[in-house]
């Protein structure tokens, strides 16, 4: 089954570790990729920081064209930094991967990828 | 845990020092406090779990620190007595988004005070917004830790005595702080940038918290054009930190760089960030300069730059700052565009303004040198050299007089 390792943090904090924790950090994501890599197929995608983004709201009305926004407002807490994509054998599969990932400075979900037509499945 | 949990304190320290110097009015107490707070937090996260939202956390203890102080403390009954009903009133420990972004812009407005030296302002800026240390700042501006020290406490008295309004403020108040504040921000990234001397390291450091205050200004306020050109700009900029010294610590000009060592997450990001604020309707200075550095960071080679794009920015930068280095700027473009000779004469009527500007005789000299005019080249490098060039500048220069003077022998 296809599952996503998501990562949720503080933006910026990464950057204002020292340099000795971010290496402890890179060597963990580095490990999980060098594994995934071996396995087959995978996806891991970092995001930039929030600054960066544009929001899409919803029309207010039908007739309304969709609103864009400049960004996410004022938003101190966590946020979505990036997640993996890959296919594991096991729910205990994906966890023991997302593992290799695991820092005090993210929090990591673990979730099956739906489809439209049900779960991807390797079989 | 500890450099983990460091690593927090400093992301959440302008937001809470900010809420902290509206709550108790004071910088020196918002200090305090929160350094109390991040104490508590060291023996407290690892312990219980890192809190979801830990600013709130954080202003919470700090808030309540602050508040067992000033009960104790005899000479604050007054004060006390002033705020007492604020004071009480701990229902809120998540601030008000909107409150917050006004927070943190009046820190950093307080920390741009018409009434300090523009360095002093840099200065209070790192200190009270960035949390760096007195010895760190005092490494950066190449002074004695001591003095550093003085400054900073005269600079905060300064503060004290005239006070900002602390109310919501209006919209166009709003927009003359952000100016000033963009400015600071642009400044002390060229005063890292700057190549004065002193260690590498703590310059970059200078960089790296100017960039971290111009992205805390595009989180609070996503929809200002010129603050997310300016955060691209100094990114775009960023992005060359390693390869405009060479090995033994010599400057390497735009045109010789390595461009392989620029680093390509901070051009992206830049990149990104000028698209974000190219969609925004305005056309201000640092979005101009963001454009131009983009050209810049797109190009292959020196050669493969689109020097008539830059021309045109650089044209419509002097429209709107028509000051002689803009012109020059514009002129330098234009040695790409038209060649080296029409750039010598549009640049003689600068000549009185600018003669005290080293990089006006060093490009004149390189113009001149391209059309083999080397005794003049060698006339315009002494002056340049009479201008008190910084150190790494002046190895430069020195190298080049070598030069014509190499070329001025007869074959």
């Amino acid at each position: 089954m296809m599952y996503a390792i998501t990562i949720y943090g503080e933006s910026g904090v990464f950057e204002n570790l020292p340099a000795a924790k971010q290496q402890e950090v890179m060597s963990g994501h580095r490990a999980l990729q060098e594994e995934l890599d071996k396995r087959g197929d995978f996806i891991s995608v970092k995001l930039m920081p929030p600054s960066t983004a544009v929001t899409v709201e919803p029309p207010a009305t039908a007739d309304q064209k969709p609103l864009i926004t400049d960004g996410p407002f004022a938003e101190t807490k966590e946020s979505f930094l990036g997640f993996y994509a890959a296919d594991f054998q096991t729910l205990d599969d994906a966890l023991e991967h997302a593992r290799m990932i695991s820092s005090p400075i993210a929090r990591l979900e673990v979730r099956p990828i739906a489809w439209a037509g049900g779960a991807i499945s390797s079989e | 845990m500890t450099g983990w949990l460091e690593a927090s304190f400093t992301t959440q320290r302008p937001h809470a020092m900010a809420a902290l110097t509206r709550y108790f009015r004071d910088i020196e107490i918002a200090e305090e406090v929160f350094a109390e707070a991040c104490v508590k937090a060291l023996v407290d996260w690892p312990e219980n779990g890192t809190p979801r939202d830990p600013l709130a956390w954080l202003l919470t203890t700090a808030r309540n620190a602050g508040l067992d102080r000033l009960r104790k403390a005899q000479r604050q009954k007054r004060l006390l007595a002033h705020h007492a009903a604020d004071l009480e009133a701990v229902d809120q420990p998540a601030p008000d988004p909107d409150e917050l972004r006004d927070d943190v812009l009046r820190l950093l407005f307080i920390c741009c005070h018409p009434a300090l030296e523009r360095q002093d302002q840099i200065a209070m800026a790192l200190k009270i917004v960035g949390g760096l240390t007195v010895g760190e700042i005092a490494q950066a501006f190449l002074i004695k830790p001591k003095t550093m020290e003085q400054r900073i406490t005269r600079a905060k008295k300064r503060i004290a005595d005239n006070p900002v309004a602390f109310e919501t403020p209006s919209p166009q108040e709003r927009g003359r702080r952000l100016g000033d504040v963009s400015l600071m921000i642009y400044l002390m990234f060229n005063e890292g940038w700057s190549t004065s001397g002193g260690d590498i390291q703590i310059r970059v450091t200078l960089c790296e918290e100017a960039i971290r205050l111009a992205r805390l200004l595009v989180t609070l306020f996503p929809g200002m054009g010129e603050q997310v050109a300016l955060l691209s700009l100094l990114l775009f900029q960023h992005a060359r930190r390693d390869a405009r010294t060479d090995a033994g610590g010599k400057l390497v000009a735009l045109e010789d760089q390595d461009r392989r060592q620029w680093d390509l997450s901070n051009i992206a990001e830049g990149s990104a960030l000028l698209q974000k604020a190219s969609r925004l309707n305005h056309l201000g200075p640092y979005r101009i300069q963001a454009a131009i550095a983009a050209e810049h960071a797109r190009a292959a080679s020196s050669e493969a730059t689109d020097w008539l794009a830059i021309e045109a920015h650089y044209a419509a930068l002097y429209a709107i700052q028509p000051t002689p280095v803009v012109r020059l700027n514009h002129i330098a473009a234009q040695a790409r565009t038209k060649g080296a000779g029409f750039a010598l004469a549009e640049m003689a009527p600068l000549a009185d303004e600018l003669d005290r500007y080293r990089w006006y005789h060093t490009m004149r000299a390189s113009l001149l040198e391209q059309i083999s005019d080397h005794r003049a080249a060698k006339a315009a490098l002494e002056r340049a050299l009479e201008l008190n060039p910084t150190e790494p500048e002046g190895a430069v220069i020195r190298e080049k007089i070598a030069l014509c003077e190499k070329n001025l022998r007869p074959v």
